[in-house]
Parts: C-alpha cells; structure tokens; sequence
C-alpha cells in the first residue's frame, strides 16, 4: 500500500506537472522534499536521544513495570497476543500516556521502543505483527486533552479564546479513537481468524 | 479549567525528567550510565529514520509543487460541500493524514486568513490537533525496525483520520454554531 501511494505521488505529480508547466518546480521541489527529510531527523536525534535516555533510567529503576501493573487491564484488552510481563507493555503504556497528555515529543521515542520490543516477538520481522498494527492504530488517532502547539499559534493571532478547541479536541479525538480501535479489531479478525488448515 | 490544564501542561515534562532519574537513583540504578545507555539507542534510531523520511518528503513535495493536491481537493470539492463541510479545510483533511509540518502551516494560514476564532479557524484548529500524520507515524514506526508489509495497518489509520476529521468538522458545527 505505501509502494502504491508512494509510487503514486511520484508518478502522478510528474504527468500534472508536465500538462501545468511546473516541470523546474517539481524537480526543486524534489530535492527541497529530500533536504527537509534530512532536516527533520537531524531535529529528531536530539529529542530521540534525550527521551531514550531517560526512558532507559525508567526501565532501569523498574518504573516501566510498575506503570504497565497499573493500566494493564486496558493494555490487554488492546494487545491481548502480547505476554503478560513483556517490557513491551511498559513501554506501550508511557507511549499512549505521553500522547493522551499531548507530549507528542515524548511519545515518538516510546512508540518505536515499543515497536522494538514488539519486533522481538514477531516470527517474520519483515512483516507486522497484530500488535503492530493496533499500536500504530492507537498512535494515529490518539486521545489528546492538550494541543499545545495550536494553542500556542491561536494565541499568536490574538484569539479571545485560544483554549477553547481543547473540548472540541477531546471529543474528536475520542471518536477517531474508537473508530481505530474498532476498525483494527476488524481487520484483525477478518485477516486471522479463518481457518488455517487450507495454507 | 483552562488554568488547570495550562498548569499541567508547563509542570508535566519538568516533573517527569525530575522524578525519572530521583526514583532510579533511590532503587540503586546507576542513573548517568543508564541514561548514556539508552541515549545512544536514540542516535542510532534518528539515523536509521532518515532514508524513510527523505523518500517520503520528496514524493510529497513533487505531489504538492505540480499542482496534483490542488487538482485532487477541487475535484473533490463539491462533494464535501453539499454535505455542509467549508471547502476551505478540505485541503486539510487531506494534507493531515500525509504531513505534519505541510498541514500545521496550512492550518496557520487558515487562522491568519480567516481568524482563530472564525468558524473556519476553529475547525482548523481541532482538525490540527485532532488527528495524527498517519504516513509519519507509520514510517517512522515501522521503519525504525525494519517492517515492509504493513498489512491492514495503513488503512487503518486512514479509515480514523477520515472519521477524526469528520467528528472534527461537526463537532465544530454543532458546540460552536
């Protein structure tokens, strides 16, 4: 599917820009496309080496555990094929609070720790696993009950009430949340539970 | 309410950094060596992300600057109309699954043209901090440990960005129409 898109963007946006004149734009664009990918994980090694670091003092002092003991009843109605102790949920469990706290930031690093963990797990590292899946269905959606950075440029532009989309967040947030968590119970389903007996 | 969640916001990473390292040092963990341990993790990720990211950027980019975005949101145009949806932030519907930084700047020029506190600027805004860059996440996510065959896991995440903004829009309609 991201062969297809991506494929697509190229592909597409090449033949509009032969039919609109924009063929120097595109090429620009390309090379200014790679340049910002660059950028953008140079700006990541900073934040992803902080909050690692400290994530490894949490997992070192046993905090990851005690948090995932906490929340585990949600956790394994979420990810019921993941081992009861696995590190994995702890880390599971700091990415989705991280992101529910609207600490975007801080929930990247969790996310693909989490992924790691849960690549131990899997039986073809190429190919995701369920679990895979419903954490990145979780990630996209994500509750939030902050919006920090939109706030923040409401304020830019003198809004009476910069704050006043937090409510109006929440509730969306809440609904695409159910949605993916229904739709990826869905296709989880559908993709695993037929009988394995033909293959 | 609005104090309170300010309140939260300014204290919880300051608390979070001051009571990770405190907890481990009180449970014999020798915190500086940890901390260099799992930061060097950090490094090797940011690197490994990069061929992903720059693949990624690039196909959006030529989609952007050869007009293709702009060809795709007036097609779909009338259609999200006539169901009571601005066609002002269809483009963002459509940019916010794709790029994070592309739909936050998209977002600003809503609430610069039109107002924070305009129907259109409200919208904007919740649809900005409603849904995530689904594409980012997912290459970012999956890259960093190598998965090719995604499975259901895209459409997924594009069948609830659909719905965020939806609920997004109408929520919006409804609480401040």
């Amino acid at each position: 599917m991201v062969n297809l898109i991506w494929l697509f963007f190229i592909v597409f946006g090449f033949v509009v820009a032969v039919f609109t004149g924009r063929v120097e734009a595109v090429t620009e664009a390309a090379f200014e496309g790679a340049k910002t990918g660059v950028t953008v994980c140079f700006g990541l090694i900073s934040i992803l080496v902080f909050w690692l670091g400290m994530m490894r003092i949490a997992e070192d002092g046993g905090l990851l555990n005690k948090l995932a003991v906490l929340l585990r009843p949600a956790v394994r109605f979420l990810f019921p094929d993941v081992p009861k102790d696995h590190p994995a949920l702890g880390y599971i469990l700091s990415n989705m609070s991280a992101n529910i706290l609207g600490l975007g930031n801080a929930a990247t690093p969790m996310g693909i720790k989490a992924m790691k963990e849960l690549q131990k797990l899997n039986p073809d590292p190429t190919t995701a696993t369920p679990a895979m899946c419903t954490l990145l269905a979780i990630n996209t959606a994500s509750i939030t009950i902050i919006p920090t950075t939109i706030i923040a440029i409401r304020m830019n532009f003198e809004s009476a009430n910069p704050a006043e989309i937090v409510g109006t967040t929440l509730m969306a947030t809440a609904i695409s949340t159910t949605a993916a968590i229904l739709v990826d119970r869905w296709f989880r389903h559908r993709t695993f539970s037929r009988p394995k007996r033909e293959g | 309410m609005y104090e309170a969640i300010n309140t939260i916001s300014v204290w919880a990473i300051p608390a979070i950094i001051v009571f990770i390292p405190l907890y481990a040092y009180f449970k014999k963990v020798p915190v500086y060596e940890s901390f260099v341990d799992g930061a060097k993790d950090g490094f090797n990720t940011a690197i490994s992300i990069i061929p992903h990211l720059v693949g990624m950027m690039v196909a959006i980019s030529v989609f952007r600057a050869s007009g293709a975005m702009e060809l795709l949101v007036n097609l779909i145009r009338p259609l999200v109309e006539a169901v009571g949806i601005p066609g002002e932030v269809l483009p963002l519907g459509i940019l916010r699954p794709i790029t994070g930084a592309g739909s936050l700047a998209f977002t600003t020029d809503l609430i610069q043209t039109h107002g924070p506190d305009s129907m259109i600027g409200r919208i904007a805004s919740t649809v900005q901090g409603s849904t995530d860059t689904t594409l980012y996440v997912l290459t970012v996510y999956f890259g960093a440990v190598g998965i090719r065959n995604s499975r259901y896991a895209l459409k997924v995440g594009l069948i609830s960005d659909v719905v965020g903004f939806l609920a997004a829009v109408f929520i919006c309609l409804i609480v401040f129409g």
